[in-house]
């Protein structure tokens, strides 16, 4: 399983893979998409990266713990919905800022904040499990 | 430019406009703050696991405020009647509603005040082997679960906070891994995971019948329909709340795994997880499926009167402190179940009384039992013995415990057992009566017996130290000065039980709080 090949090419698909969820992230607001599957796909990158360059390798270049991440996560999705407290909105209400970046106006929302908490929860659940998972395998 | 302008519609036709007051935000506060505060736990844990004793403050903290918020919330409900939010503004029925009745309030306040307690009797436990891996993240996160199940008005959503909990206990069922409760686990998991998928192809098969999941809805749209359909949702929905209850024939799993988790996470499954069930039955099949509930109650009373009867039978055969709470824990289910198929108002004021009083109760017979264990050094009561001798106060508290859990005035398991029991016998149904009346006996003898074996029979050998932890001691004795009081004085708990019984009989506060456009 754990050929030069292997090793020689997964940093470079974890890196795609990196991307490529947080694209999915971002396009799930109106299509197909968001935070759920693109945490998993974030979450199969580390995997990856996990057996090719072993999991003290990943958790190094994590920084965090992973369950430290969904509890991060978890607590972005709360802020979200108690963001509408001080406007007089019901829980979970979305709501827009237009961010002047650049060129063009960037449209900001509440919901985007609360799909970034749920893609760190399913990151960092499913990490946590996969690193556990691959850790029993080494000597 | 024109057709674009033309699409816009108008938002007052999807969202709500009405400002939301900040005090309405107590509806949300119960399932919120612990969240929020295990979501912080679990960032922070492995520097709160080089501190023993902080993360159990903090979450201690939070079970008081969160009993403070639901507390205000059923002073509000019971002064104002239902109070509901609709979750991103969306009107019902299409967004996600919380609605707050009498039912749903008390149950929330009852949950944290257990959790509370729970939390107490856990400081008394020893530290675990791996610090960073505390219960309290998921304590929180349970009563969080609990919270939402009870508060919210969406079949979907009472789903997912049916699974939010069971994720939770099994995060605290699997602490401290022995081989008995990863067995324990195991099979409260799998007959837990069978039970929520049983739930989810009930609800999609309500959504495809009704077009709609909101309960205020639903109560409407669901009485016109014929009761072929109804009726077999109306199992599908029993089976599965039924399992969550451990109700018959499904309930083998409770002895199998409630004696293995540490004391205070045993006592907090056995106060909150049951007792879900069971309001989801209220919820689901009295509050929405009344006609159906009438139609099969025969079927739910020979289920009750069969819980029963396993529980109190259980508890004359069994002889270990920690696996008798639980065929105690049956018997009430089932008693619960006999208020819940004689659907009348009597009958479920004394299943909602019960429900309430059981679930001080139970968190403190299992907390007592477990001390019991622990104190004798085994838990087999046949070889224990001398506990009197050794600390009378707990001997005292356990025996108020079990003559409030065999249905003995003058103590709180009395009253609801004595309604139920009015409402079998006016409408003749004499069986159930017997069933009621005979499950009764055979838990005062079993109970009795363990009570003369384990604490009053001589010791054969005496085991060092007789002195409880103040911090093992204090909720026992708390719960059991409540489940006292309520005996002596059981009229605020009986108002509360009777108005929140009216509530499911005649929904119409609780659909006019949802839909206030609609004639009341």
């Amino acid at each position: 399983m754990n050929t030069l090949i292997f090793r020689t090419i997964a940093p470079f698909l974890a890196a795609m893979m990196l991307v490529f969820s947080v694209f999915v992230l971002l396009r799930g607001h109106n299509e197909p998409g968001g935070g759920f599957i693109g945490g998993l796909i974030a979450a199969s990158a580390f995997a990856i990266q996990g057996i090719a360059q072993g999991v003290s390798a990943v958790r190094r270049a994590l920084k965090l713990d992973p369950l430290a991440i969904a509890g991060i996560g978890l607590l972005l999705s709360a802020l979200a919905g108690l963001l509408s407290l001080p406007l007089a909105v019901p829980f979970m209400t979305g709501l827009w800022v237009d961010l002047p970046l650049g060129l063009d106006r960037v449209p900001v929302s509440s919901v985007m904040l609360f799909d970034l908490g749920v893609y760190l929860v399913v990151m960092g659940t499913i990490t946590a499990i996969a690193l556990a998972l691959e850790e029993k395998e080494e000597p | 430019m024109a057709a674009a302008t033309k699409t816009m519609t108008d938002p007052a036709s999807a969202l709500v406009m009405v400002p939301t007051e900040a005090r309405d935000w107590l509806i949300v506060l119960p399932v919120l703050l612990p969240l929020i505060v295990a979501a912080g736990l679990i960032v922070a844990r492995h520097t709160l696991g080089r501190k023993p004793g902080l993360a159990n403050a903090i979450a201690l903290a939070t079970c008081g405020f969160t009993l403070v918020a639901t507390g205000l919330l059923l002073e509000r409900v019971l002064s104002q009647g239902p109070l509901t939010m609709m979750m991103g503004r969306w009107l019902p029925p299409f967004g996600i509603a919380f609605t707050a009745d009498a039912l749903g309030a008390a149950l929330a306040l009852a949950a944290s005040l257990a959790t509370l307690l729970a939390l107490v009797s856990e400081r008394a436990e020893k530290p675990s082997p791996a610090p960073a891996y505390g219960s309290e993240p998921f304590a929180l996160m349970l009563l969080a679960g609990v919270s939402g199940a009870f508060l919210t008005g969406d079949i979907f959503n009472l789903y997912v906070w049916f699974e939010v909990l069971l994720i939770a206990s099994f995060g605290l069922l699997t602490l401290g891994p022995e081989k008995v409760q990863i067995d324990g686990t195991l099979k409260y998991g799998f007959l837990n995971l069978a039970g929520t998928t049983l739930f989810l192809i009930a609800v999609g098969l309500l959504y495809g019948l009704t077009g709609t999941l909101n309960m205020a809805d639903l109560a409407g749209k669901l009485h016109g329909l014929t009761a072929g359909p109804v009726s077999t949702l109306f199992v599908l929905f029993f089976f599965a709340f039924g399992m969550k209850a451990a109700a018959f024939p499904v309930q083998y799993w409770l002895p199998a795994a409630y004696h293995t988790p540490r004391a205070a996470t045993a006592g907090l499954f056995a106060a909150l997880l049951t007792k879900v069930g069971i309001y989801g039955m209220l919820r689901v099949l009295v509050m929405l499926m009344p006609d159906s509930s009438d139609g099969l109650s025969l079927m739910v009373g020979i289920l009750a009167a069969a819980t029963m009867l396993f529980g109190a039978l259980g508890t004359l055969a069994e002889r270990d402190f920690r696996r008798l709470p639980g065929f105690v824990l049956i018997s009430g289910i089932g008693t619960m179940l006999a208020g819940i198929a004689l659907t009348s108002p009597g009958g479920l004021t004394g299943t909602i009384f019960y429900a309430l009083q059981s679930m001080a109760l139970m968190l403190a017979l299992y907390l007592a039992l477990f001390a019991a264990a622990r104190l004798s050094g085994t838990a087999d009561f046949t070889r224990a013995g001398g506990l009197y001798d050794r600390n009378p106060l707990l001997s005292a508290l356990v025996l108020s415990l079990f003559f409030a859990a065999s249905g003995l005035p003058p103590f709180s398991g009395f009253w609801p057992k004595a309604l139920i029991l009015k409402a079998a016998l006016d409408i003749g149904a004499w069986w159930l009566a017997a069933a009621l009346l005979v499950s009764g006996l055979l838990l005062s003898v079993g109970l009795a017996r363990a009570f003369l074996i384990g604490f009053m029979k001589p010791a054969e050998s005496i085991h060092p130290g007789g002195r409880l932890p103040l911090a093992t001691l204090l909720p026992v004795a708390l719960l059991t000065a409540l489940v006292t009081l309520a005996g002596l004085y059981p009229a605020p708990l009986m108002d509360l039980a009777g108005g929140a019984a009216g509530g499911l009989a005649d929904p119409a506060a609780y659909i006019h709080s949802v839909f206030p456009e609609a004639a009341p």
